[in-house]
Parts: C-alpha cells; structure tokens; sequence
C-alpha cells in the first residue's frame, strides 16, 4: 500500500515537474519505506526504467521522439551506469545519504528560481 | 563533430549520476538534448525517456547482481506511478505552474533536510 502511494505521488510530481521519477522514489522509498540507500537506489532505477518505458511509448505514438539523439547520449550513458552502480558499492550508505541530499536540495532551489 | 563529442560526455556523465543515485538520468538528459543537440523543450523531453531505458537497463543489471533491487517493489511502484502520471497532467492544466514549481521546490529542500537529519539520528545501515 506504502509503495503504490509512492508511485503515484512520484508520477504525480514527475509529470507537473519533469523532473524524473528517481529523484523522488529514492528519498521516498528511505524515509517513507525504510529501505536502505542502496536498495532504494537500485529499486529506484527499476521504477524508472517502467515508467520511461510508458512515457516512451506514449511520446513515439505522437512521433516526438529522436531516435538518432537518444542513441547518442543513451550509449555512452548505459556505459556510465555501469560504472556509477559500480562506485556506488564502494561507497558507505551515509555518504549516499548526504550526497543524495545535496543533489535534492540542488534541483529544488532549481524549481525556486 | 564538437556538439556530438559533447553529448556522449555529458551522456556517459549522466549515466554515472543515474547508477550512483538510482535516477534515471533525465536532469541532465533533457538539457543536454535541447540546448546542446538543439531539441525543442518536448522533443528534448520526449527522447529523454528513450535515453533513460538503456540506461536504467544497465543500472538494473549490475545493481541486480549486488542485491539491491527489490524486482516487486520496482514494479508496483512503476505501475502506480504511470497512473499517478495521468492525474499529475490533469492537475497541471489547471493550477498555475508557477506556484507549483516553488511549492515542490521548497518540498524538494524539505526533504533533503529530512534525509540529512534521519542520517545524524540513525546509525549508518551495514555493509
């Protein structure tokens, strides 16, 4: 019950926002489900990759999408997942934390200006 | 040549980001997408989600062999969230944006206090 009130309020929020839903199921699955930082993160990416999935299909129904520009940058990005879930590992869960906050608290003062 | 050189690093930069934090990669996505490739604001968004899948695919099978995904909790979370989508466009058509940007900021800094605070309060989880 927990987890479908948190992707809904991240689906909710991503759609006004467009901000992704990962930004929002990482802290929600912590503080509001009490996983710890790397099973949220990892169960995060899951997430994500359902709801793009939808959005994707959506968007190229209505042929809004550049298949030559995501390839471009989904690539090299694929590469770079590897390499971030790996150093994630190498990481203590409170640096996670901390820096988790960080990124949070940098989108939302976005959001302010 | 250089705008595309530019994407792939901000591309492979993005990626890192989306593995370390488990986030699809899209902040830095849509603005590479527009102001670097030169994408309108719903092509940009658009062809971000694309971008995402083979990344998020990626993250999922290396955090899979770590242990760290939770495959019921991902897919009930995703389902709900495609449906709290629809009810956040709703609402979007009919509130002005401008006060709910700075409402969902302030919630965003709100919680990133929160997250700070549970990690001082709470002994740091194992391993």
């Amino acid at each position: 019950m927990r987890l479908v009130a948190i992707g809904l309020a991240a689906g909710f929020f991503s759609a006004l926002f467009g901000v992704g839903g990962g930004i929002l199921i990482v802290p929600l699955l912590m503080l509001g489900a009490r996983f710890p930082q790397r099973s949220a993160m990892g169960t995060s990416l899951a997430a994500a990759f359902l709801i793009a999935l939808a959005g994707t299909v959506t968007y190229a129904l209505h042929g809004e999408i550049k298949p030559g520009a995501a390839a471009l940058v989904g690539v090299p990005a694929a590469v770079g997942a590897l390499v971030g879930t790996t150093l994630q590992q190498r990481l203590t869960g409170r640096f996670l934390s901390l820096a988790f906050a960080l990124l949070l608290a940098g989108v939302g003062a976005r959001l302010l200006i | 040549m250089w705008v595309d050189l530019a994407a792939v690093a901000l591309g492979f930069g993005a990626g890192i980001l989306a593995g370390l934090f488990g986030v699809g990669g899209g902040i830095l996505f849509v603005p590479t997408l527009s102001l670097v490739l030169g994408l309108s604001q719903l092509h940009a968004t658009a062809t971000s989600l694309l971008a995402i899948l083979p990344t998020a695919a990626a993250g999922v099978w290396n955090q899979r062999r770590y242990g760290n995904v939770s495959g019921r909790a991902a897919l009930v979370i995703g389902i709900a969230a495609i449906g709290g989508v629809e009810g956040g466009v709703q609402l979007a058509q009919s509130l002005p944006e401008a006060t709910l940007r700075k409402i969902f900021g302030v919630l965003m800094i709100v919680v990133a206090a929160q997250l700070v605070w549970q990690t001082r309060r709470r002994p740091p989880y194992p391993s």
